[in-house]
């Protein structure tokens, strides 16, 4: 708030210091902010007497207590014994396990959907159509449920489907061929990787001298040695063995290979297929958001349409994309949470039984919402940096 | 690879020509849109031999060894076909109860004609005549009509408690009333984003960030678990109600950002010249603003209700029994147990024929937006 000074204007009338809209405003906000802070603060001292009556102890202490859940599916070592706080990361890790690879697959399956319903070919796009319009009108919750119904109707593991050699789909989940990751084979592929980061720098570098005099360089001979041939010699010589064990039935159950669970697999089909829909209306409008004289200007430049289209067309229509694309990632990481109606622990299922378990209502909802809110923070972050790489430079 | 560049217009062909026979224009037309190159045909014969394998996959199961009714509540008919024919006689079997959940048998005639009204409500609010001051009094009518048809206790209708309402009308409730009160509210933290006073935007800013960024589960669960211990003692606000009110602070967060849009889309000069008439702050949003931004945020408005009418199905989870959860309910009956992929297939049509009307008219008003596109 600016408050006129009356010595500063000796010469006017002297006026009072707030008054007219400023007065009017500075009101309206006290008003509003005091509303809200009665609010809060009936809400707080409601609850500080309710907990006191049912005997909880508020703050964050039963983190370190012994969890006594059970989490079926889990990446990190965990077992009963262990404390909330393990059983919190245990559902952490369980839901960006799912959100991670839905966003990738989402991403391929709705880039192509989005492709496939601009196409010329008539039965193609009205097929692409069929499905968005499907996907998008029914509920992600009863697609899911439809999904687990499905897998929990599949046959037993001893008649399960074998569409491939070593790949199993029964009521057990789907069982893939795989392969064991050592110290051994992760140094490689991390070498691997370091090579993948070179030579990108190697190719950005090429560009950027093929822009200035436009001789066209090759870089995939670099990809080729420092991706595929230096981790090939490294592994040679570390004498690792990259055996795929195929997985075998064993009684009632699967040994070897890598289970995907039921919950978790139907959770990835429902949450890939729904938000893949979305996906599509968004590329297609992308697509179709590219001036159409970039198609005529390329073609008549002699370019293959599917060079147009990788090269000239989608790179543009990148920047319309990832405004809406961002949001999308969001809203499938806040899916993910629907994983509680099937069964599939995650954050929130953990945080559910959490809660169920201590009457701990407060904290487990407060720190479901803070993963949230840094899991969407963390996406938000990454794709404003990357709009803002991607963004048009104008002089 | 197929693309994009190639979207012909079967009619201009067809145009140019018009001596061809219609046997010719067909001929034509297959050429133009399915067989115009290599891969065009082979992405055709591909798709056509899937789906015929798919279509036929379909019949057989949903229809030629499909069992529509059973004799009383002896379902080893269905069993005899379980995994190669669909069991349909589970759905004349449990359809009023997926419908209308628990409501009294005989007073389900309420819940219906409350649905009928809902769509009626639906159906006139797309009239353009109607826009304005005539809508509200409208839902304002309609929405008092299905509250005292739900609840009775007038006119010679019985009371009937919350806690046996069930299936389509409360779905339909969740979310009509979640937009009729979350619609002002998100009219208000718009306005409120985007004021010059920063105490109130910065509120706004918060509340907004702050629904937007948890899954709506987490707000339900607030809304089971938590509003309890945040109400004095003896309050005991009912569960629906408590869903929806986490509806409705859900809708408003989202609705909010969707007017700011439009808010945006009014040019400076009409502030200027609301001011300059010396309008009031409220009187010129009101006459001047806002009119102005919510024609401008129609289309996006009616996909916003759309997904929040899907996402009303989430109210499964803290068990409020809406349509989705009644159907989940009625194959609880060992009899019927395995028959769920039936169920959900009638389910997922309800929602999708409410779903794909809306997107149609979404889509309709789209186009006249912008004749061109």
């Amino acid at each position: 708030m600016t408050i006129a000074s009356p010595s500063s204007r000796s010469r006017k009338r002297w006026r009072a210091p707030l008054q007219g809209p400023a007065l009017s405003g500075l009101i309206w906000q006290i008003v509003v902010v005091a509303i809200a802070v009665a609010i809060v603060a009936w809400l707080w001292s409601n609850a500080v007497h309710n907990l006191s009556v049912r005997r909880i102890s508020t703050g964050f202490a039963f983190l370190g207590r012994e969890a006594g859940m059970p989490i079926a599916d889990t990446w990190l070592p965990y077992s009963p014994k262990d404390t909330y706080l393990r059983a919190f990361l245990v559902g952490i890790v369980n839901t960006l396990r799912v959100a991670v690879i839905g966003i990738v697959l989402a991403t391929a399956v709705g880039t192509m959907i989005g492709i496939a319903r601009l196409s010329a070919n008539w039965l193609l796009s009205r097929l692409a159509a069929v499905y968005v319009e499907v996907l998008r009108d029914v509920p992600l919750l009863l697609q899911l449920l439809f999904w687990y119904v499905l897998m929990q109707g599949l046959p037993a593991a001893r008649m399960a489907y074998r569409p491939i050699e070593g790949v199993y789909l029964s009521n057990r989940g789907l069982i893939l061929p795989a392969i064991p990751l050592g110290e051994g084979q992760l140094r490689v592929l991390a070498a691997a990787a370091l090579g993948a980061v070179v030579f990108y720098l190697i190719r950005r570098h090429l560009v950027a001298r093929q822009m200035l005099d436009g001789r066209p360089r090759r870089a995939w001979p670099y990809g080729l040695l420092l991706i595929v041939a230096l981790p090939a010699a490294l592994s040679w010589v570390l004498g690792v063995s990259w055996t795929v064990t195929m997985p075998e039935l064993r009684g009632f159950n699967f040994v070897g290979g890598l289970a995907l669970a039921p919950e978790y697999f139907a959770l990835l089909i429902a949450l890939v297929t729904y938000t893949s829909a979305f996906i599509a209306e968004i590329v297609r409008s992308g697509i179709q958001a590219v001036p159409k004289g970039q198609w005529d200007a390329a073609l008549a430049l002699g370019l293959r349409r599917s060079f147009v289209l990788k090269q000239i067309i989608l790179p543009q229509a990148l920047r319309v994309v990832i405004p809406p694309m961002t949001s999308q990632y969001l809203n499938l990481t806040k899916n993910s949470s629907l994983a509680v109606a099937i069964g599939y622990q995650d954050v929130v299922s953990i945080a559910n039984t959490t809660l169920n378990q201590t009457g701990q209502a407060i904290e487990a909802i407060a720190l479901i919402m803070a993963v949230f809110l840094t899991i969407s923070l963390g996406i938000s972050l990454f794709m404003n940096w990357y709009n803002a790489r991607i963004a048009l430079v104008e002089r | 690879m197929s693309s994009a560049a190639d979207v012909q217009n079967p009619h201009s062909l067809s145009q140019m020509q018009p001596a061809s026979s219609a046997a010719r224009r067909a001929l034509r037309w297959l050429r133009a849109n399915l067989f115009s190159s290599i891969s065009s045909c082979l992405i055709t014969l591909l798709l056509i031999a899937l789906l015929a394998k798919m279509l036929a996959g379909l019949a057989q199961w949903g229809l030629r060894d499909a069992v529509f009714t059973v004799p009383g509540n002896d379902t080893s008919a269905c069993r005899a076909v379980r995994g190669v024919g669909a069991c349909w006689a589970v759905i004349p079997e449990k359809y009023r109860f997926i419908l209308f959940g628990t409501y009294p048998f005989d007073q389900q005639w309420r819940p219906a004609v409350a649905t009928l009204i809902f769509i009626a409500l639906f159906f006139l609010s797309t009239r353009r005549s109607l826009w304005g001051r005539k809508l509200v009094y409208l839902w304002a009518i309609a929405l008092v009509l299905i509250a005292v048809l739900m609840w009775g206790g007038v006119f010679g209708m019985p009371f009937v408690v919350q806690d046996r309402w069930g299936g389509l009308p409360v779905t339909l409730i969740l979310a009509t009333f979640g937009l009729a009160f979350g619609f002002p509210l998100g009219i208000l933290v718009a306005l409120g984003r985007r004021s010059k006073l920063p105490a109130i935007r910065s509120l706004c800013v918060l509340y907004v960030e702050l629904i937007r960024g948890v899954p709506l589960i987490s707000l339900l669960f607030m809304a089971s678990v938590m509003f309890p211990l945040f109400m004095p003692d003896g309050v005991n606000i009912d569960k629906l109600l408590r869903a929806q009110i986490a509806i409705v602070l859900y809708a408003g967060a989202y609705l909010a950002e969707v007017i700011r849009g439009g808010l945006q889309a009014v040019p400076r000069g009409q502030h200027e010249a609301a001011d300059a008439l010396g309008l009031s702050y409220w009187r010129k949003q009101r006459l001047i603003i806002l009119p102005q931004a919510i024609r401008h945020v129609i289309p996006p408005l009616v996909n916003t209700f759309i997904a929040f009418f899907k996402d009303t199905s989430l109210v499964l989870i803290i068990g409020i029994f809406d349509l989705l959860t009644t159907a989940k309910t009625a194959i609880i009956d060992p009899a019927w147990q395995s028959f769920s992929v039936e169920v959900y297939a009638f389910v997922a049509v309800i929602y999708f024929a409410f779903c794909f009307a809306m997107s149609r008219y979404s889509r309709r008003l789209e186009a006249e937006g912008n004749p061109k596109a």
